[in-house]
């Protein structure tokens, strides 16, 4: 690796440092635009008391859910977990402590980690019991709770297209969380389907600059669907 | 007769408009979008960063990269962007969305709503649920007027945790469609055949009835 160069030439490499108790922000919704084979390798080293911010922790067997397997993880920051029946029993016998917290705002806790705010004032969850213990105040007579960011000593992310310079590019919705969580990692590592040379993305079309980039792989990927709908052709 | 799920859906496609962005939520909402009057265009938008949802894919077109916010694979309609999460909940909070279509649990007088969690069952969570309820100031939420044992979901009061507190103002059952404002629910029409009797029976908040409560036509 030298000057902008991000690439690692193997998951050992890329996740290199994860430790013990860290936090861990990770992009996808649902298993679309997840980082299959970094959360693979989570789970090959053995990590454990982690918290993992990512919108749902994956299906039975596949994204974040191979890591309940081991019980690897402490917390989960999510705004949906309904998908998985070991999270189930995990979460109901006490091992596993779930956030619930809704979609934007994680989103946006993300954002504002990534860009160095460290809380910001939301209408959304007033009145609810997510609100409860929160600072409200009033802004042009609505009210409104302030919600802290979550940066991350790790941010794994699953984009399309990359330089080498980690200048990144997703493809459809699987962009989702993505770009925020690239923002939020101390460490982030992103791993791409396909690597290019510096140059050949267009500049303009770059969703995640390199600059928030500090390890780039290229790996293959199952991308399972989760739920197939189809009309007839 | 209690409208059919179909009819509920025609009825709340009546409130669209064209150019309307909108977002429907799962259940009877996703099929408000079968009902788009001919010669209007509205665009669909997907919380988890699609605007412009085209219909499902066919076999060939199924790709693992593009689905909606009910993880259901689907396709861009012409004219579709595409955008993070991030993105997504700005032009929802940012009140850029001109209609949101949600399923509850309940709603009350208050116009607060609880859709997302019953407890002693297990909890999975609010997803996009409250920053649309928060975003949003054109909201129509669908339910059933009464449960399966006939108690009314239009309450003094919300029995349930809530998704948002005074945000509902528009509430579309099988029975009937009503406005909330006031603290009070008001009867605006009713579903054919339905009588203005049976739909006091079964709203235990307070009921604002007009002299005459025109019926639905489908």
């Amino acid at each position: 690796m030298a000057g902008f160069d991000k690439v690692v030439n193997t998951y050992e490499e890329a996740m290199a440092g994860l430790e013990d108790g860290m936090t861990v922000i990770s992009g996808g919704f649902g298993i679309c635009g997840i980082p299959e084979n970094l959360i693979k390798e989570i789970k090959k080293m053995g990590t454990k008391e982690l918290t993992i911010v990512s919108n749902n922790c994956g299906c039975d067997g596949l994204g974040l859910g191979i890591l309940l397997d081991d019980r690897q993880i402490k917390k989960m920051v999510s705004s949906y977990v309904g998908e998985n029946k070991l999270f189930e029993e995990q979460l109901l016998s006490g091992v596993l402590e779930v956030e619930l917290t809704p979609q934007g705002t994680l989103a946006e806790k993300m954002r504002a980690a990534g860009a160095g705010i460290p809380a910001f004032y939301t209408a959304t969850g007033y009145g609810t019991d997510i609100a409860k213990g929160k600072d409200v105040r009033e802004f042009n007579g609505r009210k409104y709770i302030l919600e802290e960011s979550i940066p991350g000593d790790f941010a794994i992310v699953k984009a399309w297209k990359a330089d080498r310079y980690g200048n990144a590019i997703y493809r459809h919705t699987a962009q989702n969380f993505n770009p925020m969580a690239a923002t939020a990692g101390k460490i982030t590592v992103m791993e791409v389907e396909e690597i290019v040379e510096p140059g050949e993305l267009d500049p303009a079309q770059i969703h995640t600059p390199g600059i928030y980039v500090d390890r780039l792989i290229q790996g293959t990927f199952e991308k399972r669907i989760e739920i197939r709908t189809v009309r007839e052709g | 007769m209690a409208l059919s799920r179909d009819q509920m859906a025609i009825r709340i496609a009546r409130e669209l408009q064209d150019g309307y962005y909108v977002n429907l939520g799962i259940g009877i909402p996703t099929l408000v979008a079968n009902h788009v009057p001919e010669g209007m265009e509205v665009m669909l938008q997907s919380e988890n960063g699609l605007l412009g949802m085209g219909p499902y894919p066919t076999e060939d077109e199924v790709d693992a990269d593009l689905i909606n916010a009910g993880k259901q694979t689907v396709t861009t309609a012409k004219g579709a962007s595409i955008f993070s999460s991030a993105e997504s909940f700005a032009m929802i909070r940012g009140g850029h969305v001109d209609l949101t279509v949600l399923g509850a649990f309940e709603v009350d007088a208050q116009g607060s709503i609880a859709s997302w969690m019953i407890p002693g069952k297990l909890i999975k969570g609010m997803g996009g649920a409250m920053d649309l309820v928060a975003g949003a100031d054109n909201i129509i939420v669908t339910m059933t007027h009464a449960d399966k044992y006939g108690n009314s979901k239009l309450l003094p009061e919300c029995t349930l945790p809530l998704t948002g507190a005074g945000c509902i103002k528009q509430v579309l059952t099988d029975l009937a469609y009503l406005e909330i404002y006031d603290g009070k629910f008001h009867l605006v029409e009713r579903a054919p055949g339905v009588s203005v009797e049976e739909i006091i029976e079964k709203t235990a908040g307070e009921l604002v009835v007009p002299d005459h409560v025109p019926e639905m036509e489908f």
